[in-house]
């Protein structure tokens, strides 16, 4: 029988692979910003099991904020990204060290 | 449900239908011409201050199904807000002109930053507080890549992305828990179940609660989780700098107090001593990074980070008087940074930033009235009476003591005394030293007298700071 405890290890499992994603890739900030999709879909995971155990909607609305808000930050996130490959002709994680102290 | 009901919206209803009409009257205004953005900007904050005046209602009222809350607090932070996003636009425009990056952008970004700071200090739900915070973190993470043609704003932009959104999602994963223990979004209800229920107060909300402390602490920039910070404030151009050092603070400050206070003040000793970790570690870390500095601008970074820890010590007193002793502080350190952001946007002219801290060398020969507005405000960042940051920091202490933590009252003074050596050296820097650089500094009059009514600020509410004070007690009794 697959619980409530399931689904929250699925979601905890998800969102500590794309905490570790982010802090582990050091080449491609496109790797960084699906990364942090993948933060927020676990999260929306969350959100739905809890949602279905306590028989309460107002989760499952929270989930779709969230997808909506998650599409315009992979536009601006996105929009920065060729900003700074126009000045940098390079995305990698590493180059980003400019600024130090 | 009629009409009127929504009358408590009406500050953030009129700034949303004004930010789109300063959005389309920007597309037809000629690039020489900008500055009929600019004054509409200001006429649309006029307005929207003074619709927020005219439509508070008398008591707390809740609206929107409990997702939206208007009362004491919200007024005073949402008037203060407006002002000082007012002010901000006012500094950057010379600054902006000069520079080819007068554009419509920035005005409209930095409305909309004001429009989910808004939301913010009038969220009553998770999901409110959730869509004004990402409005202002989107806002924001735009106006710092504002400048295309920089590679050091790109790089900060890029960083504050990253570290947002991590942020963005602690946070959201800290609520995820907290709504599966508490069963609701709201704080009021969140407060009643968990009071209703001590059971509730297990591990499950504890390990939620933690997420959304980090969540918090990204957002304010407290060790550790500050990374991000120091480099935003370098990288991006100057007036960015002053917008996110000012308003959004006070932002960052209901967020805490609706969140960690209305919502969750029932469990507060189970989230008191991760804030208690998290400022003293600013308080040391701010404070003794910022004395390498030479890059004022990476400096006043750090020392927000220090300033950051003597709010959070506030609030983890969890007392209404350590509530409005943070309050208070936050209102007047960004009255302070206001100031000292605007000088280093007066001292920059077309071409160059005065960002090094050996630009302000000699500034007392080129500028007296300059060097005296910039020592004010720096001994008021120290903390020296009679300024207003004296007093600032007297409250906090005071409310710690009170609630008996008399170490931490130690390691703050001891703290506030490392901090008074980088202050101190910007005026060194100001009287004592020459430097070959003798142009003279243009502002038009507005700007000036508004830098100046500024400064003077920092001195008049150091030397009659009852009324402010007595203002916080009663907004957050």
């Amino acid at each position: 029988m697959i619980g409530l405890q399931h689904y929250l290890l699925i979601s905890a499992l998800l969102f500590v692979l794309s905490i570790a994603g982010i802090i582990l890739n050091r080449r491609n900030l496109i790797l960084m910003l699906m990364c942090i999709e993948l933060m927020l879909l676990a999260v929306n995971f969350n959100f739905i099991a809890f949602s279905r155990y306590l028989g309460d909607e107002t989760g499952q609305v929270f989930v779709f904020f969230i997808l909506t808000v998650a599409a315009a930050e992979a536009a601006i996130g996105l929009a920065i990204l060729v900003v700074l490959f126009r000045n940098r002709r390079s995305i990698n994680v590493q180059e980003l060290n400019e600024m130090k102290g | 449900m009629n009409v009127m009901d929504f009358l408590p919206a009406a500050p953030e209803m009129t700034l949303l239908g004004l930010i789109c009409v300063v959005l389309i009257a920007d597309l037809f205004v000629d690039d020489d011409k900008r500055v009929v953005t600019f004054w509409l900007t200001m006429v649309s904050l006029a307005v929207t201050f003074w619709v927020l005046l005219t439509t508070a209602p008398a008591e707390t009222t809740v609206v929107f199904h409990g997702a939206y809350v208007s009362d004491a607090m919200s007024q005073a932070m949402k008037l203060a807000i407006v002002g000082f996003v007012a002010v901000v636009f006012l500094y950057s425009r010379d600054y902006l002109r000069s520079n080819d990056l007068h554009k419509g952008e920035f005005y409209v970004l930095g409305l909309f930053g004001l429009l989910g700071m808004m939301i913010m200090v009038s969220a009553q739900n998770m999901l409110s507080m959730y869509l004004g915070l990402e409005t202002l973190a989107l806002s924001q993470y735009a106006l710092v890549a504002f400048d295309r043609n920089n590679s050091n704003s790109a790089e900060a932009a890029m960083k504050y992305f990253v570290l947002g959104a991590i942020a963005s999602g602690a946070l959201l994963y800290g609520i995820s828990w907290v709504y599966g223990v508490t069963g609701t979004l709201e704080f009021a209800a969140m407060a009643g179940a968990i009071a209703a229920d001590p059971a509730m107060n297990s591990l499950p909300l504890w390990f939620g609660l933690a997420f959304l402390v980090v969540g918090i602490a990204f957002k304010f920039g407290a060790v550790p989780f500050h990374m991000w910070l120091p480099d935003v404030y370098e990288g991006a151009r100057s007036p960015v700098t002053l917008y996110i050092a000012s308003a959004p603070k006070v932002a960052a400050l209901a967020l805490l107090l609706r969140i960690l206070v209305d919502g969750l003040g029932v469990v507060h000793d189970t989230w008191a001593d991760m804030i208690m970790v998290l400022a003293v570690l600013s308080l040391l870390v701010g404070n003794v990074v910022a004395i390498a500095q030479s890059n004022i601008k990476r400096m006043l970074g750090y020392s927000t980070i220090a300033h950051v820890g003597f709010i959070l010590l506030a609030v983890f007193c969890g007392t209404p008087k350590g509530n409005a002793a943070a309050l208070f502080y936050t209102l007047t350190y960004v009255v302070a940074t206001l100031g000292a952001f605007g000088i280093i946007i007066l001292l920059s002219r077309r071409g160059y930033d005065a960002e090094l801290l050996s630009d302000f060398k000699g500034l007392n020969q080129r500028s007296p009235w300059t060097a005296f507005m910039m020592m004010l405000i720096m001994l008021s960042l120290a903390g020296i009476p009679p300024l207003v940051g004296f007093f600032g920091k007297l409250n906090v202490i005071d409310a710690v003591l009170s609630s008996g933590y008399t170490g931490l009252a130690i390691l703050m003074v001891l703290a506030s005394v490392v901090g008074a050596y980088y202050y101190l050296r910007v005026i060194w820097y100001m009287y004592f030293e020459e430097n070959e650089d003798q142009a003279v500094l243009q502002a038009a009059t507005d700007t000036r007298v508004v830098l100046s009514l500024n400064a003077v600020a920092v001195l008049a509410l150091g030397v009659v700071p009852g009324w402010l004070w007595a203002l916080c007690v009663s907004v957050l009794s």
